[in-house]
């Protein structure tokens, strides 16, 4: 064996040290934003509300017109929260499992999937409690990812990167089209399912939350857990398999995490797009490429920015507001074009 | 370092119901280097793929220490068995040292934790391919011999006792062609690890091979040290290509000189 001077090795530990404490610095910094955002969320809304009123409400108290709003604005900004981690660790989970830096629950079909089920169950069979909206949506996120990963994968070279993303971007334009027809010739439910179809956190209590809760709850958990297994597919499917991973039960297993996430999350806010795009890619900025830590950043910071845009969207059009999906897809979009414009899209 | 038997007993296999490999029997020495050599299309790649587990035999096993490669568990084998396939590609970003840590995978289970062996293994792997210095730079940023090493130290820091790779010198310099093969020779040595590779170039195939392996159509066309294999005979019947064997004045091993239509002494001048 080759002698290495003590020097090189110690150097080598000092910069993995040092970037173990700039993912400290980072994910302090992001839960700082986090405990922001939320005090922020709970005190900025279409009411200004006293201070005073805000401690009572949180208190339990809801005899004024003020204490009644911070008392929807507790459950939205949980919503809020857990619907962006869902979707930022989804995202980050299906561009480790595709390999491809432009994979998104929205991108993909996924969410519309899941919204076209949630459609036709009400449309069609007067579909109503909130366990029926969930396996709905969940049942259709995986009948599209399906689809469009069968799609992806026919002819030669399997599932690459650019044949998910143009199957994917078809079968979203084409369900997206089919939830219009399902709509369309009901006048009595189209309302109802116009405001839910944008995407957004508003109205949310704490009856309708509490549901999904275990189906998210789920869903983390198996995400988180494939941490490793992505990073030995980010190789590349012969090494992985060389490393003695099962590929395509890894890709089904990690799939299973993210659709459970997109499903439960679309059936009580409505598809919300590009937090699942955006996320992982700013979070692999700051903190590189490895799962294990940019998985739990990324939902995180799915979090932070779904909170933020809800937040947003209260402030920009008062005394109206914006539904976050509008806010999401305002910035995600530019954000989509830049990525696609990089010169460097490739296989991740 | 233990002794393994990796052995391929009446191996067909193939892509789409063609049949690439025919019946092949071959068994690997222990310990030692095999180059495998062969046109394009003869099944080479095809042979190492079924060897590492890529691809299913239609019939036939591979049997590492008597079992079948493809019934064991995955994880164990790779505990054993490891591969570099052509040309593999880094995720963006990544840097050498989160990359080599990699190799690790198959040491651990779902929630087990990264140990000092663990580090000991990546270190050790650093160091054997003098990537060391590199080891926080992005792997985009390094040329194709540095990027070589890197991988072949990803495969290192998996620890297996058996390593197959698919052309590990394509698209690399001649002098880091050289660095490559010198660097696997080292770990032949050092570790006692059994090599197994496909090449392009016969004459680096003969001279740093312990065993040479000539395939065509789907079958061994000879099998042996490099003076049995690299013959006229078999460069004729194997490649189509008249040649002249002389004796590498550097190595003492065989050395192919192809015979052409033009530019040859005595031809041209005529």
């Amino acid at each position: 064996m080759t002698v290495v001077s003590v020097k090189a090795l110690a150097s080598v530990h000092r910069s993995v040290a040092r970037s173990r404490r700039s993912r400290g610095l980072w994910l302090a910094l992001l839960i700082a934003a986090l405990v922001v955002l939320t005090i922020l969320s709970v005190t900025i809304g279409t009411r200004d509300v006293a201070w005073a009123e805000i401690a009572a409400a949180l208190g339990g108290a809801q005899e004024t017109i003020g204490q009644a709003a911070i008392a929807l604005r507790v459950p939205r900004t949980l919503l809020a929260l857990l619907a962006g981690a869902a979707l930022g660790l989804a995202g980050a989970i299906m561009q480790g499992v595709t390999r491809n830096p432009l994979a998104d629950p929205g991108i993909l079909g996924v969410n519309m999937g899941a919204s076209l089920a949630v459609v036709i169950g009400v449309a069609w069979f007067g579909m109503a409690s909130a366990q029926a909206y969930i396996w709905s949506a969940i049942a259709g996120a995986a009948g599209a990812a399906l689809f469009v990963y069968t799609i992806g994968s026919l002819g030669r070279g399997g599932a690459t990167p650019l044949k998910l993303a143009l199957a994917g971007a078809a079968t979203s334009v084409a369900f997206s089209s089919l939830v219009i027809a399902v709509v369309l010739p009901r006048g009595d439910i189209a309302g109802g399912i116009h405001a839910w179809q944008i995407g957004g956190v508003g109205g949310a209590t704490y009856d309708r939350v509490l549901p999904v809760l275990p189906f998210l709850g789920i869903g983390f958990a198996i995400s988180l857990l494939s941490a490793r297994k992505l990073n030995s597919l980010a190789l590349g499917d012969d090494v992985a398999a060389g490393l003695g991973e099962h590929v395509a039960a890894a890709r089904a297993v990690a799939s299973c995490g993210a659709i459970l996430l997109c499903g439960a999350t679309t059936a009580i806010c409505g598809p919300i797009g590009f937090i699942g795009l955006m996320v992982p890619h700013l979070c692999r900025v700051l903190i590189g490429v490895d799962h294990r830590w940019l998985l739990p950043f990324s939902a995180l910071g799915g979090a932070a920015l779904l909170l933020a845009a809800d937040i947003l969207g209260r402030i920009v059009a008062r005394p109206g507001e914006l539904d976050v999906g509008i806010i999401t897809a305002l910035i995600g979009a530019p954000f989509f074009i830049l990525i696609v414009r990089r010169q460097r899209v490739r296989e991740l | 370092m233990t002794d393994h038997t990796l052995v391929a007993t009446g191996l067909s296999a193939g892509y789409d119901g063609k049949e690439i490999l025919q019946g092949l029997d071959l068994a690997i020495p222990s310990g030692r280097i095999t180059v495998v050599v062969g046109a394009n299309a003869c099944g080479k790649s095809t042979f190492l793929r079924t060897l590492s587990r890529l691809l299913a035999p239609t019939k036939g096993h591979v049997l590492l220490d008597g079992a079948s490669i493809h019934r064991m568990p995955a994880r164990q084998l790779a505990r054993t068995l490891g591969l570099l396939p052509q040309a593999p590609i880094a995720p963006e970003g990544i840097t050498v040292v989160d990359l080599v840590s990699r190799g690790r995978h198959p040491h651990k289970s779902l929630f087990s934790r990264w140990t000092r062996g663990d580090d000991e293994a990546v270190d050790g792997a650093l160091a054997a391919t003098k990537t060391f210095d590199l080891a926080e730079r992005p792997v985009d940023e390094l040329s194709g011999g540095q990027r070589q090493r890197v991988w072949i130290a990803m495969a290192l820091a998996q620890e297996t006792d058996i390593l197959l790779l698919d052309e590990p010198t394509t698209f690399l310099d001649i002098n880091h062609q050289i660095d490559v093969l010198d660097l696997l020779t080292d770990l032949n040595r050092e570790r006692g690890t059994t090599i197994v590779m496909v090449l392009h170039d016969l004459n680096l195939a003969a001279r740093y091979a312990d065993a040479l392996v000539a395939m065509a159509g789907g079958r061994i066309h000879a099998f042996g040290t490099p003076e049995e294999v690299l013959t006229e005979d078999m460069v004729r019947k194997v490649f189509g290509l008249e040649s002249r064997v002389i004796s590498d004045p550097l190595s003492r091993r065989p050395m192919m000189l192809p015979i052409g239509r033009h530019k040859m002494a005595g031809n041209e001048a005529a």
